[in-house]
């Protein structure tokens, strides 16, 4: 049977990808932040995930807003990085894993979520820069993907305790999925961030803490707030952290153990946040 | 959109992006989905008239974009992750998009982010930020 080994959790501020592209990680600015990936790393290799199941929001290179989808799942053979806008090197592409996103679809839809099914889907930076940062040697990416696309762009947006179901749901899909697979779910974006309005760079590090504290062992606690009331709490964009608490839901129910965590402010306009946890 | 249920108190400085503003900023944010490909960033730089023209923005959303207004493109329905794509033809990250916002030298914004590192709540970085600023009216 296949086996969830864990949970991680990362921001995916763009500008990452261009601190990694000009090798700035020991730079002042950077390195705060860059210093939370060697346990991570050392993590997954110790883990040996094969398969990613990764809970993330696109920004406008899939998707456009002449059709939004609140759930996306990726069921193509393989995923590839497109321009996004501003001419960056393209990042690595990925391997997918077709029987089992075909296999999540068929659970997820029989557990009454109708997504929407993409045998065609770009992944960019909020997708490629976790793995970027998990992997910084990679010449290929050493799991097959599974993309779940959360709508945080266009209001409404799925409700927290929709998308902490929708996970739970996820992972009811892998333990009837009868491959010997090792699944890590990946959950990025966030923290406490605003970009756009009079209130741009808002950070909230109170609320932050709030969700780090309890994405391992309540995540039900932050699923109480409305999404309005988490745009006021942590910022226009700060909502992605939708794309946690799915992955946090894809864990299962129990409670889990933290394994590791990084807090930095600012990488950008953002709180960087990165987690690991595991099945308690 | 009468129908919909009364909406929350109001969040100061956020402009959110619902279906009001979707509908209002489609051929604003449809222009700004076309700088993913390079040579409609370089369609843009060549003619700017006649590439908004080719989208039919509103009024509006060609005044705001003439006069590289982020809070006129989103008061026009503009979407930050679209916009970004525009700011990025004239060479602006994030930081220089808030500047724009809230009138602010990029400096100034930037400290008030790094305030904001060394436990400072936003509230008071912000307020310092704002000293000696002229209220952005
Ligand atoms: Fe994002």
């Amino acid at each position: 049977m296949a086996e969830i080994v864990g949970a991680y959790f990362t921001s995916h501020v763009p500008a990452i990808g261009g601190a990694i592209h000009r090798g700035l990680q020991q730079d002042p600015y950077w390195k705060p932040f860059f210093d939370g990936f060697p346990p991570v790393q050392e993590w997954l290799a110790k883990v040996k995930p094969d398969v990613a199941i990764v809970f993330y929001n696109d920004h406008g290179l899939n998707f456009f807003l002449d059709k939004m989808p609140t759930f996306a799942v990726g069921a193509a053979a393989q995923y590839d990085n497109a321009d996004e806008g501003w001419g960056l090197p393209l990042f690595k592409s990925f391997e997918g894993h077709l029987p089992l996103s075909w296999h999540i679809i068929e659970s997820l839809v029989e557990d009454e979520f109708d997504i929407t099914t993409c045998q065609k889907m770009l992944i960019d930076h909020a997708l490629s820069i976790p793995f970027e940062l998990a992997y910084p040697n990679a010449d290929k990416w050493p799991t097959k993907l599974v993309p779940i696309a959360i709508n945080t762009v266009q209001h409404p947006l799925p409700s927290a305790k929709r998308v902490l179901a929708l996970g739970q749901a996820v992972n009811k899909a892998i333990q009837s999925w009868q491959g010997d697979e090792r699944i890590v779910v990946i959950g990025t974006g966030g923290l406490s961030h605003q970009l756009d309005g009079e209130r741009a760079g808002f950070i909230n590090q109170d609320y932050d803490k709030f969700c780090m504290d309890n994405l391992s062992v309540d995540p039900a606690a932050l699923t109480k707030d409305s999404v309005h009331e988490i745009v006021r709490l942590s910022g226009t964009q700060g909502v992605e952290i939708l794309n946690w608490i799915g992955a946090r839901g894809a864990m299962g129910e129990g409670v889990a153990a933290e394994i590791h965590r990084n807090y930095h402010i600012p990488i950008s306009n953002t709180a960087a946040a990165t987690m690991v946890l595991e099945p308690a | 959109m009468s129908s919909s249920p009364a909406k929350p108190e109001p969040i100061p400085g956020t402009h959110l992006f619902d279906g009001d503003a979707a509908a209002k900023g489609f051929a604003l944010n449809d222009m700004c989905f076309s700088f993913n490909d390079a040579a409609n960033r370089q369609a843009f730089l060549d003619d700017e008239d006649g590439y908004c023209a080719k989208f039919n923005l509103t009024p509006e959303q060609r005044k705001a974009v003439a006069d590289r207004s982020v809070l006129g493109m989103i008061a026009a329905g503009g979407n930050i992750y679209y916009l970004a794509k525009l700011a990025g033809i004239f060479g602006l990250n994030v930081q220089d998009v808030g500047s724009l916002q809230t009138g602010v030298p990029v400096d100034k914004f930037k400290a008030m982010l790094l305030a904001q590192g060394r436990g400072e709540t936003y509230e008071a970085a912000h307020a310092e930020m704002m000293k000696g600023e002229m209220v952005n009216g």
